[in-house]
């Protein structure tokens, strides 16, 4: 069974010639990481915002685990969601240690629980805690106000996580070394993430399957490397950059395009890459003498093997699907 | 200043009877503003008509509005408190208005999508974070409130007016100057009390209020799990 199902769901805004969700079907599993990804006005947020109903559909129906959302009390629903916005969603006038506490208040854990979660996630974040603890947002750093965001949404436990560009108002170097605590707290928790973006990097990066939307038509739903070597039409194709091959390397985790360990397979000195380590990362190495193979490493264990002819095989991928198109 | 050495009971007494007046007005005043600007933001155009009213109330003259109060209210202090409640409508109105008004959307809808209620969200966000502005309209609509209340001891309201208006009828020059100087002294006194209130509810000085701890290890070496 789905975590979130999307079943016909269309939402109209009276101010609004088209639609601005039209007709949307959609099946997220648990623990995916789920980008949504298209144009602005394409109705991504649309979509992100009426599962934790500050939208309610025009028509269909949104469950979560099987359950059709409209039954459940709309503040419990919301409780039970993470949700992160751009850096203006925390309070100012609440300490980071108050903010990441407003989920666990309103479900009135003991103050010694709240605490205690809230110092976790601190840590978990990368903020010392009692440095940060009394801290004000406006204190804080761009980036460090995204963690708190980050932080505040995992505080009640929730399974699912809305986060709506949430880094988009950092900078590019915040943003990549952001994303980078994302997939490795991602690798920890296995939550299930909708993710809104219009940055195609981004969501190449951080996405297990990437929804692409235009005009509130959910146009293609496949996992990153499927999309680059198989995009549905022009539109996609153009979205996700083209021909550049070896940019697109860039954007592929080595994790995605590995062989398997073989039985009989002995560490004997290779070369090695992390296994979150980009493709283009990969080929740089595999281009230097010697390296016939990369030992790829999950936390210091070997996972698989990546070889030149991997490689080749996904730009190849890359390429038909360019000529196709 | 011989006046206020030999009658300091009259002054205290006077100075009494003024600050009940206002400070009456006020909370009346309060008690109308809060709901009605709260409604007033729920429509732009209701706003603005209503804004529009307050702002005529406000200029017409004190003596003018406070006779034309007379019929309903008597000869009293009641008709005082009437008039600086009207006049107190508009610059209350206005600063709640535009305090909550000044909360960014963003803020209200991480509220809002993390499950708090519509009351919580009230108490808990939109009203703290439109305080500063709430309560510079609450200080303006005082010192106003001060002033005005000076002429109601021409409608039997007595207050601090008492000495001006006695003073110009007997040519006491110790007698208006007491009380002018009273009633600026009482303006400034609550003006002063007032800001400081702002200030203490404004985010840039709880930062500054807040103090940085010491790095305990303990803490700092917190578990990660989760």
């Amino acid at each position: 069974m789905s975590a979130i199902r999307f079943e016909n769901v269309t939402k109209e805004f009276s101010n609004m010639a088209r639609s601005a969700v039209d007709h949307c079907t959609l099946a997220v599993d648990k623990g995916q990481f789920v980008v949504l990804l298209g144009p602005s006005g394409c109705g991504k947020t649309t979509l992100l915002k009426m599962v934790n109903r500050l939208y309610e559909p025009s028509s269909g129906t949104i469950y979560l685990d099987g359950v059709d959302i409209r039954q459940l009390n709309v503040n419990k629903l919301r409780r039970q969601i993470g949700y992160v916005i751009q850096q203006t969603g925390l309070f100012p006038h609440m300490t980071v240690a108050q903010n990441i506490a407003t989920v666990p208040n309103l479900l009135r854990w003991p103050k010694q629980q709240t605490g205690q979660r809230v110092d976790e996630l601190l840590a978990l974040v990368d903020l010392p805690p009692a440095e940060y603890r009394t801290r004000y947002p406006a204190q804080l750093s761009g980036g460090q106000q995204q963690r708190v965001g980050v932080a505040r949404a995992l505080a009640g436990n929730p399974e699912f996580i809305l986060m709506d560009e949430p880094f988009g108002a950092v900078d590019a170097i915040t943003r990549t070394s952001l994303q980078d605590e994302m997939i490795t707290l991602q690798k920890k928790l296995r939550k299930t993430i909708l993710f809104v973006t219009h940055d195609v990097d981004e969501a190449l990066r951080l996405a297990d399957r990437i929804v692409i939307m235009r005009n509130g038509k959910i146009v293609q739903y496949d996992t990153p490397l499927n999309i680059l070597n198989h995009p549905a039409d022009a539109f996609v194709k153009e979205l996700m950059g083209g021909g550049d091959i070896v940019r697109q390397l860039g954007l592929i985790r080595v994790e995605v395009a590995m062989q398997k360990l073989p039985a009989d397979f002995h560490v004997d000195g290779q070369p090695t890459i992390n296994c979150e380590q980009d493709l283009r990362h990969a080929l740089s190495i595999l281009l230097q003498p010697g390296a016939t193979a990369l030992l790829v490493l999950d936390q210091q264990t070997p996972v698989g093997l990546l070889t030149l002819d991997d490689l080749r095989t996904a730009a190849r991928a890359q390429s038909t699907a360019a000529l196709a198109a | 200043m011989d006046y206020l050495v030999r009658n300091p009971d009259t002054v205290l007494r006077l100075t009494g009877e003024h600050l009940y007046m206002a400070v009456v007005a006020l909370l009346i005043a309060l008690l109308i503003a809060l709901p009605l600007s709260m409604l007033l933001l729920r429509s732009k155009p209701l706003a603005t008509f209503v804004l529009g009213i307050l702002g005529v109330l406000y200029t017409i003259p004190s003596i003018a509005l406070l006779i034309l109060l007379l019929p309903f209210f008597g000869l009293n202090r009641n008709s005082v408190i009437a008039a600086l409640v009207i006049y107190a409508q508009i610059i209350l109105v206005r600063n709640m208005v535009a305090g909550l008004q000044g909360v960014p959307t963003a803020m209200l809808d991480a509220a809002k999508g993390m499950g708090m209620t519509a009351w919580q969200r009230w108490w808990q966000v939109q009203f703290p974070l439109a305080l500063p502005v709430i309560l510079a309209g609450v200080r303006l609509a005082t010192v106003v409130a001060i002033g005005i209340a000076t002429i109601g001891a021409k409608f039997g309201a007595g207050g601090l007016g008492t000495l001006l208006f006695d003073g110009i009828a007997q040519n006491r020059y110790d007698k208006i100057v007491v009380g002018s100087v009273v009633v600026a002294l009482l303006a400034l006194i609550l003006n002063r009390l007032l800001l400081a209130m702002e200030h203490y509810f404004e985010p840039a000085s709880r930062i500054k209020r807040a103090v940085r701890p010491v790095r305990s290890v303990a803490a700092a070496e917190a578990p990660t799990a989760v």
